[in-house]
Parts: C-alpha cells; sequence; structure tokens
C-alpha cells in the first residue's frame, strides 16, 4: 500500500471514530443546559436529578471526545504536510479561532460546572453549563467552515510564487454556499443522535419501571424519564425532519459545485433528464465489482432531477459524461468542477499548474459513495421512526413493556443516527476524491513526503489498538451508569468551614 | 515580491511573539498538570490522599491543554510552513505525545468512576506514565529546536520543507538532558503547585519532595543552561536569562524549604518562563531548523501565512486573548482554597 492509502486508513479510522463522540457532544450539552434550567426555574427536583444523570453520561462521552480530538488537530501536519502548506494560510485559521474560542470556551466552563455546584451561586452554575454547550457549537462552525473550503474552496486564490493557495476573502469562507448548508445539516444530525440516546435511556429504563406496585421513589422516576424520553423523542424527529430539509438544500448545492459526487451517490453512470425526460433517483443499483458499470437498476423517475435541481425534468450529469469533460478541460487548462457556467476563482487559477501534476481520473469510489448516502438516509429515517412510535406508545400516560424487541428498538435509536453520522462523513469525504481540496490539490499530492509508509502504518495500528481498548472502557461506563439510573439529589448548598466535604471531587 | 523578502513584517514578529506566549503559557499551566500528574501514585499513599492530589488539577487540567492546541493551530495558521515540516519532522516523537495525552486525559476523567482499587491504580499510572512522556518528550522536543532540526526542500518541491536528520539524531546527549531536565522541572513546579493546593498529609509530602527535586533540578538545570549558553548560545542576554532563571530555580527552593509555598510556586513559574523565553530568542529566526542544507531557507518569512491572514488573526486576538485569560483566571480564583483528606467525599458505590 502506498503512504497516501495508509494515510487515508489513518485518517478515516481516528476521524471516524472521533466523530462518534462528538454529535452527542454538541446536542447533549445543550439539552443538559435546558434540564438544568428547567430547574433553575421551577425549582422541581425531578429536573436536577435529570441534570446529573444524562450529565455524567455526558461528560463521559465529552472526555472521549476532547483526548481523540488532540489528534486531529496534529495528524493535519503529521501525515499531510504539503496540503498543510498549500492550504495553510486559509485552513489554519478556522482550527486555530477554534481552540481560542471554542475549546478555551467548553473546557474552562465545564470544568466550572463540573466542580463547581457547591463554590458558585446556582444562575452563574447554570450559565457554565451554557457557555460549554455554546463552545461546542463555535467548535462546529470553525470545522465545519474549514471542511466546507475542501469541498468548495471559495475565497481564495493560487500563488505561483509561493505555490500555494492564499486567502482573498475571509468572509466568502464563513458565507460559503456548502459551510451555509453543512452547518445546520450537521447540527441537526448531532440532535437527532443525543436526541437518540436520551429516547434511548430514557425508553429502557420507562419499560423497567412498567410494573404494579410501584414504590414512591419509582413513581417519580417514572415521572422523569417520561419527561426526558418525550423532550428527546420531539427533538429527534424536528432535527429528523431539519437534516431533511437541509440536506435537500445541501444536495442542490453539492449538485452545483461537486457535481461528480452528486453522480457517483446515485450512481449515475450516462447523463440524463433534460429534453422532457426524467432523470431517475436510484432506489438499489448493482454495479460490477470494480464499480465501473451497471448491472442491474431499480429506480423512481424524477426524483433526482427534484433532488439536484429543484426539477423532476433537469438534465443531470452522469459520470462518463464529467469524466470525459474534465479530462478535456484540463487539457485545455480551462479547469473548473461546476458545470454551469460558474467559476471557482481557486480552481481556475490553479488548472495550469494542475495540469503538471497529471490527474487523469476525476471519479471518487462510487459503491462507497452510493451506499454510503443511503445507508444516510434509511438510518435516520429508521431513528425518526422509532421517535414516532416512542410517542405513540407514551400518548395518554402508556408505558412501553418490556421486551427484547423494545430493547431492540431502544439500542437503534442510539445506533442508527450515530452510524448516520458516520455514513453522511464518509460519503462527504470519500465522495470529494480523488480530491484533497476540490478541484485543486488531489490528495495524492498532500502526503507528508518525509513520512515512511511504515510509520504511518505501525502509528495507525497502534491508534486502533488504543482507540479499541478506549471503546472498552467507554461502554463499559457508559452501560453501568445508564443502568444506575437517575441519581437522588439534594440541591447543592454552599461551601462554608474549611473541613467541610465537597459536594462533588472525583 | 513575496519570495525575494527576507526582512520580516511588523505582523510575522507579533505572530512569532504570541505563539511563544501560547508555548509560555502551556508549559507553565500543563507544567504543573504534568508534575501532579506523576506524583499521584508515589505522594498519595492512601485513595483519598490519591484523590486530593487529583483533584487539585482536576477542573483546571482541560482548560490547560487547550493553550497546547491554540498554540498548534495558531502555528498552523500564521506560519503553515513551520507547522508542516515540524509535525511531519517529529513524526514519532508526536505520536508518543498524543498517547501520553489520551492515556493521561481519560484517566483525570475515568478513574472516579468506578471505584475499584485495580481500576483507580491503572488509571493513576496512566496519569503519570502518560504526564511523564509527553514531558520527557517535549524536552528532547526544544532541546532539538534550540540545536537547529537539519531541514531540506522536499524532491521536486521548490517550497516543501523536510526534516533530514532522522528519528536517532534526536537523541543527541544535549537532547536527552533536555528531556531530563523538562520532567524534574515539571516535577518541581508540580510538587511546588500540590503544597500550595494542600493541606495536611499530602501538603507535607509535597513540600518534603519539592525540597529533594529541587535540587536536582537546580544541578540538571544549571548543567543545561550553561550548555546551552557555551554551544548555541546568543550573546550575553541569554546569560543574563540563564542566571535569571538559576535565580529563580534557587528562589523556589529556598522559599519551599522555608513552607513558603506561594512564594515557591511563583519562582518555578519565573524560571520555565525565562527558560522558555530563552528558547523562542534562540528559535529566532530559524524557528529551530537548520537551513544550512536547504536551497531556500525555512524562516519566519517563508513560513508566513499572508498579511491578509495574519491580519485577520490578530484582530481575533486583540479580542479573545484577554477574554480567555480573565476567564481562565477567574476559573482558578474560583479553585483557590487548599484541600485535604477531610474535603473528599466517601465514595457513593453505583447500583447495578
Amino acid at each position: 500500500m502506498s503512504p497516501e492509502t495508509i494515510a487515508r486508513w489513518q485518517f478515516g479510522i481516528t476521524t471516524v471514530y472521533h466523530y462518534f463522540f462528538v454529535p452527542v457532544t454538541i446536542a447533549l450539552s445543550l439539552m443538559v443546559a435546558v434540564m438544568q434550567t428547567k430547574w433553575y426555574r421551577s425549582g422541581d427536583e425531578k429536573f436536577l436529578r435529570l441534570t446529573k444523570f444524562f450529565g455524567k453520561l455526558f461528560l463521559i462521552n465529552f472526555a472521549m471526545g476532547v483526548v481523540t480530538g488532540i489528534v486531529q488537530e496534529f495528524q493535519f501536519g503529521m501525515n499531510w504536510s504539503e496540503y498543510s502548506r498549500f492550504v495553510g494560510d486559509i485552513f489554519g485559521a478556522p482550527l486555530a479561532l477554534e481552540a481560542l474560542l471554542a475549546f478555551f470556551l467548553e473546557s474552562t466552563f465545564l470544568g466550572l460546572w463540573i466542580f463547581g455546584w457547591d463554590k458558585l451561586p446556582k444562575k452563574l452554575h447554570l450559565m457554565a453549563i451554557w457557555l460549554a454547550a455554546i463552545g461546542t457549537m463555535l467548535s462546529a462552525v470553525f470545522i465545519l467552515a474549514a471542511n466546507s473550503f475542501m469541498q468548495n474552496p471559495v475565497g481564495a486564490t493560487y500563488n505561483p510564487l509561493t505555490d500555494r493557495a492564499e486567502m482573498t476573502d475571509f468572509i466568502a469562507l464563513l458565507t460559503n454556499p456548502v459551510f451555509l448548508a453543512t452547518f445546520p445539516h450537521t447540527l441537526a444530525a448531532a440532535y437527532m443522535t443525543a436526541g437518540g440516546f436520551v429516547l434511548a435511556v430514557s425508553g429502557w429504563h420507562l419499560a423497567r419501571l412498567n410494573k404494579a406496585n410501584r414504590t414512591d421513589r419509582e413513581d417519580a422516576d417514572v415521572s422523569a424519564y417520561r419527561w426526558s424520553a418525550k423532550f428527546s423523542a420531539w427533538i429527534l424527529i424536528i432535527s429528523g425532519a431539519l437534516v431533511i430539509l437541509t440536506g435537500d438544500f445541501q444536495g442542490k448545492i453539492m449538485y452545483q459545485v461537486q457535481p461528480m459526487k452528486m453522480a457517483a451517490a446515485e450512481a449515475l453512470y450516462e447523463t440524463a433528464g433534460g429534453n422532457g425526460e426524467m432523470a431517475p433517483f436510484s432506489l438499489l443499483t448493482i454495479g460490477t465489482l470494480d464499480g465501473s458499470e451497471p448491472v442491474f437498476e431499480l429506480q423512481v423517475p424524477g426524483v433526482l432531477g427534484l433532488l439536484a435541481k429543484g426539477d423532476p425534468y433537469a438534465e443531470i450529469a452522469g459520470i462518463r459524461n464529467l469524466q470525459e469533460q474534465y479530462a478535456a478541460e484540463l487539457d485545455a487548462g480551462q479547469f473548473n468542477l461546476p458545470v454551469d457556467g460558474s467559476e471557482n476563482a481557486l480552481q481556475a487559477a490553479y488548472a495550469d499548474k494542475l495540469r503538471t501534476v497529471g490527474v487523469t481520473n476525476f471519479v471518487p469510489n462510487i459503491p462507497v459513495s452510493y451506499w454510503t448516502f443511503r445507508i444516510m438516509m434509511t438510518l435516520g429515517f429508521i431513528a425518526m421512526a422509532i421517535g414516532a412510535w416512542t410517542l405513540f406508545t407514551l400518548r395518554k400516560g402508556g408505558l412501553p413493556k418490556a421486551s427484547p424487541l423494545w430493547n431492540l428498538l431502544m439500542l437503534t435509536a442510539v445506533l442508527a443516527p450515530l452510524f448516520g453520522n458516520s455514513a453522511g462523513w464518509i460519503f462527504a469525504e470519500m465522495g470529494r476524491q480523488p480530491w484533497i481540496v476540490a478541484g485543486v490539490l488531489p490528495t495524492a499530492s498532500a502526503v507528508s513526503p518525509g513520512v515512511s509508509a511504515g510509520e504511518v502504518f505501525a502509528t495507525m495500528v497502534l491508534y486502533t489498538l488504543i482507540y479499541g481498548a478506549l471503546a472498552v472502557v467507554e461502554v463499559g461506563l457508559m452501560t453501568k451508569y445508564v443502568k444506575a439510573g437517575l441519581p437522588s439529589e439534594v440541591p447543592p448548598v454552599e461551601i462554608k468551614g474549611e473541613d467541610d466535604v465537597l459536594s462533588f471531587a472525583y | 515580491m513575496m519570495l525575494l523578502a527576507t526582512e520580516p513584517t511588523t505582523l510575522q514578529v507579533v505572530w512569532y511573539l504570541l505563539i511563544a506566549v501560547l508555548w509560555i503559557g502551556y508549559l507553565i499551566l500543563e507544567g504543573f498538570d504534568y508534575g501532579v500528574g506523576m506524583l499521584i501514585p508515589f505522594l498519595g499513599k492512601t485513595e483519598k490522599e490519591r484523590r486530593v492530589i487529583v483533584n487539585t488539577v482536576g477542573p483546571l487540567w482541560d482548560g490547560n491543554e487547550v493553550w497546547l492546541l491554540t498554540a498548534g493551530g495558531a502555528t498552523f495558521a500564521a506560519f503553515p510552513g513551520w507547522y508542516a515540516t515540524l509535525f511531519s519532522g517529529l513524526y514519532l516523537p508526536l505520536f508518543l505525545i498524543l498517547v501520553g495525552l489520551i492515556i493521561r486525559g481519560v484517566s483525570f476523567e475515568y478513574r472516579a468512576k468506578n471505584p475499584d482499587a485495580r481500576w483507580r491504580t491503572t488509571f493513576d499510572w496512566m496519569a503519570a506514565v502518560g504526564s511523564f512522556i509527553v514531558s520527557l518528550v517535549f524536552g528532547v522536543g526544544f532541546a532539538n529546536f534550540i540545536i537547529g532540526m537539519p531541514v531540506a526542500l522536499a524532491e521536486g518541491s521548490n517550497h516543501l520543507h523536510v526534516f533530514t536528520g532522522g528519528f536517532w539524531s534526536l537523541f543527541s546527549p544535549f537532547a536527552l538532558l533536555g528531556g531530563v531536565v523538562l520532567v524534574v522541572l515539571f516535577l518541581f513546579h508540580g510538587a511546588n503547585f500540590l503544597a500550595l493546593k494542600t493541606k495536611g498529609v499530602v501538603h507535607d509530602r509535597a513540600e518534603a519532595f519539592a525540597t529533594k527535586v529541587g535540587l536536582v533540578a537546580i544541578v540538571g538545570g544549571a548543567i543545561y543552561l550553561v550548555w546551552a549558553n557555551i554551544a548555541y548560545g546568543f550573546g550575553v542576554l541569554g546569560w543574563v536569562l540563564a542566571l535569571l532563571a538559576a535565580v529563580g530555580l534557587i528562589g523556589s527552593w529556598l522559599s519551599i524549604r522555608a513552607g513558603r509555598d506561594g512564594r515557591a510556586f511563583v519562582a518555578t513559574t519565573v524560571t520555565i518562563l525565562l527558560v522558555a523565553v530563552w528558547i523562542f530568542a534562540r528559535m529566532w529566526p530559524n524557528l529551530g531548523f537548520d537551513n544550512s542544507a536547504a536551497a531556500v531557507p525555512l524562516d519566519r518569512v517563508t513560513a508566513a501565512s499572508t498579511e491578509l491572514t495574519l491580519t485577520i488573526m490578530t484582530g481575533a486576538a486583540i479580542v479573545f486573548v484577554p477574554i480567555v485569560l480573565a476567564y481562565q483566571a477567574w476559573t482558578i480564583w474560583i479553585f483557590r482554597k487548599r484541600i485535604s483528606t477531610k474535603n473528599i467525599p466517601d465514595d457513593v458505590a453505583v447500583a447495578a
């Protein structure tokens, strides 16, 4: 295997793993903040118990996000040094701003929140969790702006003297249409994930507590879990609807700036639609083993045109046509990924240099693009259905019955959105290939020349082993604390004497 | 013409200084975290004593670590060439640092989540080993920046530099000494911090340990600074900084012997600051690289971002660095009280 392939695997493994923890961090921090706000406003102990319970689960998850996140910032330089040098003028700024604006905020105020129950006035303590939650969202802003640049490199040009991309317009980075679509899409998907998580925990406990002769304490538990189950089911359903809406918007932008990605997502080999014809949406396409040709196709007419352009009769470019067009354009030194006549300044400026690099294949891995796109959508719909079913079960004071099927549904509520997120990201990144910066820098040109394949391979294996061990620890802790259920809580008191016991300590 | 420029612009100087400030913040703040981390298994004889030690840094360590992330991010944003060549050149050392940071990070967060003795002992040792690895490797790394890491243009590129020294070249005698000295210095700094933040038996043990390790730090630090000034020095200013750092170390040792925890901690803080200033003064203008074999040098001009990027980043830094400093200082103030075993609550077993 080439260093490029191994470096890509390493990035894939560490990033997909890191992203198991990010969506829950982003959305659960805010859900916990809402629970604590309800306690602050109403004084109802139910909400304090929910805050502490889900807060603890949030922190177990957050720790993993923190330690796997450091690897992310370092590996651009370690494995992708030419990429870092080439785009650092643009890409470095959001990373630095993420650390300065987001990481300081979330880490400092989470520290205050965890240890500050008996040290801060109630209002300030509540503010701490809100600021931490805002920090996690700011982090998403900067990372998604950086990633959107890789998908659609706006606000930059090529400087032949320094042989790198240089920033021309910072505001353009933050108003990148890909960013404007990706940010709400990713954020809503994060809420689906945390919603599914809280729903599953609450739903599992409700089924467990669905029995005759409950104690008073168990009645109080049912009341609390009923609230969190409904709250999270609504979050799951509403954010699911937002994921669909923003995904539709994102699809249209993607077709504009990365038409090849859309064609690969649909395994649309030949241009279709236009002239009164409708481009079909593929329900199932099975290609040859190398993914270069379709063998069997099951299609719905018109849907692809609607997805890509909002018009069932629109002409949608196919993989082969795009490949030919790009090859011809690059030969002429007029290279640009959009085929609707719009121009990307950086792609246009870099075309001459790109010709000397010798890119010939413009097609991403079709089966991966096709299937991850469908897995993402299917998992999302399944999660929403479970949310709706839970609400139906809980209507008019109803409780779910404990059964293997119910447990399976609850487990699916956690895993479906989680893996849906992974599938979406794998699609976004694999569908961008063969580019690391779409239409500009090929991934193969971006790897660190001074790092050997052996080094990358060895560290990849070690990361995998460490992450595997951490997964066992984290899932074990999570299960233990989920099963333990709501703590019995008394409101914290302010510390007065020197030797008083802290209300919380590690 | 950008390429022909050899004199740095004001913004390039500003960003070099700002990156130095971020590193100094990191070394001072995480310096005591690492020292405390290494001392958990040694200064805590009972479970409650170990929990006292962990809780002195519990609310702070994560925020302190962000200084490193910000230093890394700022290097990427302001000097992409520096970031690219440094991070790929120090591939395996950085991997070790990442592993160290991962295992100590989960340790702080997870040790309390299970009352089982074996579980906690495991995480205590992971915290200690992780803190040790990170301190040691950074010590070796900074010594190599002082020596100058040889770089050359990558094959087929006129702009990307690669480190040409090879992995084993990083372990010269001076670099190894640098690793040991940083570990010892952080142990001293961490013991001072523990003494300052605790009461009772942990406090007494931290003070006694600081008195011993302080002597080692003074001897090791003296050899390191004299060696650095003779072999890699930059004139009178270097000697003055080294002398002041030595005064700081000795002052800290005298203070902790006299039971003045606060003064001792301030003195190691000042020492770390002065040594870091020495290193960053030495790294100007070649950023810690040895360019003698490079057709085009990798320095503060060729590695830098455009003026536009630096201007935007400067605006952000002017607004947000003071805000961050204010709320981090406030956090340290909130958690200012000394703690002892009496403050540590009993374990509540998790049901199920």
